[in-house]
């Protein structure tokens, strides 16, 4: 098998209980076919107990489809949905550092807007020699804003939560965790 | 309530009472004692094993030969660590046992205190599932689930880790007894109606059908159904390794196993069938070989109970998720004899043409394979068979024809040296009117033997069978037909007298040196139900296992006699 034949991106959806281990079991799920995670979102889910994650990851299809199986198999996880065929929402946050050493924030913020007008751009902190960038969209947007702050100043710290994903129109969460509580 | 609440252990010790566990396999430590206190009082046999790889593999052969889980009980660091192996197996072959490990007490966790391991951690690989317990309120919880898991579904290991603290304590949540919620672990339960019927469409078209036939026919109970559905389709049956006596192996239409070591007319069979049923098999790789050309021209059928296995190794055309029994009998008034008669025919000639065979014991040398045949015509298919792994192992799987379910235990999956002994100690506690066969290599013997004290101990009649040649046998065959006959690390130079050996343990011992010798000393054995015994075979020592499909070729490369020609190295895994 050779684990870099494809570029496809992922991204997975997972309603997991909510304790400790439960990572564990789904990185090493990825970890055994060599595959590895690009980017990683967890949070509480709307219904006590359980959690949301969103996960990336790169490879080919085949061990995708085996991963998807392997991390449905395991107790901890309740369901797990692949996004590929109907691409979801996704929203991403990222924070980037840059010297504040004669930086004209105004200038920065409005190259960034004519290089990705659906994204939300705005500076969060200004220290004495730093100055923070947050920038809030789709992956895409974000790395394109990411792009436009380079092209003006060099950056020196950069943060990236990772997208985290949602079908649009009837949610299958909303289905599956209605399933959920009344068992 | 006045009196005081029972402790954490205490709640452990009688869940397990309530659900009909009979005996615990274990050895004490420091972390486990309010687990082994609280033994003193039960119903619950402990079996003090001498070492904590034995226990599980004892609880192994107890769950195999039984059905239901086997219980092992070890304390925390080494204790757990040394139960790794057995997890695996367990693991990779669906067997149920739950390991309590103890653990060092919650306030300690994670500074490296004395006889600390993160067992919980090391383990999550090769356990079903598996349980941390912080608190003593949640045990309740966390055996039922835990239960729940161990007997339903595709079976496998559940783990423990159970603090001191939370086992001294004292529990006072309600004792829960009832079906779990579990959200993330749905069972199937009945195949679906529409897959069932397209099985069966497919099956009428089919002239040179193979039902394939593996653990799960085993684990679901599933043999009568299959029986009878080879009977009415006048269907040819081949089983793996694991799937001996699911279905009779001496019935008119078994033609015995397939894959790496399977008899020819078996991969013949395999190698140009039309349609492939696999029930509870997972095509492994010893039995796809080549996966690109594994069975490309016939219609494959995938019935398992694990949607995971689905197009794993091979794809399949259709797919029923579900156990094995109810398909297999949902299936049976949807189809008709089809017209086999001159696949039969072929098969018959294939059997007639390639036959298990070796040479003819009157040479005066004594064959591993003849030792074997002889046990499995004087045993008449009436005895537990267990083996270890290695050319005993496939030797055996070939010769002790299984009649029935759950006679043949062997660690497939993870090929475990060292299982096939304790494994029949588990399965003769399972089973004590039944007679249980060790067939083991002198390699595998040497890893788990401590527990011969353990057998002694409790009188019970198993049969130690050594098939002695003296090496790593299977390794140095590898060795001679594709690396060039360099053989390294497979000489047992310095193996014991394992006749002395057994005595030592006060354990009855025999010895065969001669192929006149065998009869006779299978004969005394059988007799001698006073205690365990140990036969030692001294065979030949370089015979080789044939027929074999070189790891990862096709079926066409089947090899059925020593080659005169040097071989390219294997494709395949090990």
């Amino acid at each position: 098998m050779n684990l870099a034949s494809s570029n496809t991106v992922h991204t997975l959806s997972l309603v997991t209980r909510d304790h400790p281990g439960v990572l564990v079991r789904i990185s090493l799920t990825f970890a055994r076919r060599g595959r590895n995670i690009e980017s990683l979102a967890v949070s509480p889910g709307a219904t006590g107990g359980y959690s949301r994650m969103t996960i990336t990851s790169r490879g080919n299809p085949e061990s995708v489809e085996q991963i998807i199986q392997h991390l449905a198999k395991l107790v901890d996880v309740v369901d797990v949905i692949d996004h590929q065929e109907n691409p979801p929402l996704e929203a991403e946050v990222a924070l980037a550092k840059v010297s504040a050493e004669g930086l004209d924030q105004e200038a920065v913020l409005a190259h960034i807007r004519r290089q990705v007008t659906a994204s939300t751009a705005e500076v969060i902190d200004n220290s004495e020699n730093t100055a923070v960038f947050r920038l809030m969209g789709s992956t895409a947007h974000v790395e394109r804003g990411i792009a436009a702050i380079a092209e003006l100043r060099p950056i020196h710290e950069l943060v990236r939560s990772g997208p985290v994903a949602m079908d649009q129109g009837a949610s299958h969460y909303a289905h599956l965790m209605g399933k959920v509580l009344r068992s | 309530m006045t009196t005081n609440p029972l402790t954490g252990a205490e709640r452990v010790i009688r869940f397990l009472e309530r659900v009909g566990v009979e005996y615990i396999f274990g050895l004490s430590g420091g972390a486990a004692i309010p687990l082994f206190d609280a033994l003193v009082d039960s119903k619950i046999r402990l079996v003090l094993t001498r070492h904590e790889q034995g226990a599980t593999h004892m609880a192994d052969g107890y769950a195999r030969a039984t059905g239901k889980p086997g219980v092992v009980l070890v304390t925390s660091g080494p204790g757990a660590t040394n139960t790794v192996t057995g997890l695996l197996t367990a693991n990779m072959d669906s067997v149920p046992i739950l390991v309590l490990a103890g653990q060092t007490p919650t306030f300690n966790l994670g500074k490296d205190t004395f006889q600390e391991a993160d067992v919980t951690g090391i383990t999550y690989p090769v356990v079903k599932h598996s349980y941390l317990v912080t608190s003593a309120e949640q045990l309740p919880r966390v055996m039922n689930e835990a239960w729940h898991i161990l007997t339903t579904g595709r079976p496998g290991p559940v783990l423990l880790d159970l603090p001191k603290d939370v086992t001294a304590g004292p529990c006072t949540a309600p004792d829960e007894f009832d079906a779990p919620k579990i959200p993330g672990y749905v069972v199937p339960k009945q195949g679906d109606a529409k897959a069932i019927q397209a099985v069966a469409d497919a099956l009428k078209k089919s002239r040179k059908p193979v039902l394939y036939v593996g653990h799960g026919a085993v684990i679901a109970g599933a043999g009568a159904a299959i029986t009878e559905l080879s009977n009415r389709l006048q269907a040819p049956v081949v089983n793996t390794l694991l799937g001996k006596g699911a279905v009779d192996e001496t019935g008119p239409l078994h033609l015995g196993m397939l894959g790496m070591h399977g008899t020819a007319y078996a991969n013949k069979a395999v190698e140009s069938c039309d349609l492939m049923m696999a029930i509870g098999a997972r095509w492994d790789d010893r039995i796809a070989g080549d996966g690109k050309t594994f069975c490309q021209d016939a219609v494959r059928i995938h019935i398992d109970i694990d949607r995971s296995e689905f197009n794993k190794t091979i794809t399949s055309h259709l797919q029923v998720l579900g156990d094995a029994k109810q398909i297999v009998e949902a299936l049976l008034p949807l189809v008709e004899p089809l017209p086999t008669g001159a696949w039969l025919a072929q098969c018959a000639q294939w059997r007639e043409q390639y036959p298990l065979r070796y040479p003819d014991p009157k040479d005066g040398q004594l064959r591993p394979q003849h030792v074997l045949n002889r046990l499995n015509h004087l045993t008449k298919g009436e005895a537990i068979v267990t083996t270890d792994v290695g050319q005993h192992q496939m030797w055996a799987a070939q010769f002790c024809l299984t009649r029935s379910n759950r006679m043949w235990l062997s660690s497939g999956g993870a090929g475990t040296m060292g299982y096939g002994f304790p494994a029949a100690v588990g399965a003769q506690f399972a089973r004590p009117d039944t007679p249980v066969w060790a067939v083991v290599g002198d390699g595998g013997f040497q890893m788990t033997l401590c527990e011969l004290a353990t057998a002694f101990v409790h009188k019970l009649p198993v049969k130690v069978l050594i098939i002695n040649n003296n090496y790593l046998g299977m390794v140095r065959q590898w060795q001679e037909l594709f690396f060039d006959n360099r053989l390294s690390g497979v000489d047992l130079e310095g193996n014991p007298d394992f006749v002395r050996l057994a005595e030592a343990y006060g354990v009855k011992a025999f010895h065969i040196k001669q192929p006149d010798q065998v009869d006779d000393v299978l004969q005394a054995a059988i007799a001698y139900n006073d205690g365990p015994c140990v036969v030692e075979a001294t065979v030949v020592k370089e015979d080789n296992v044939f027929p074999m499909i070189p790891a990862g070729a096709p079926y066409s490369a089947m090899l059925t006699e020593r080659p005169t020609q040097k071989l390219a190295k294997p494709k395949g895994s090990t």
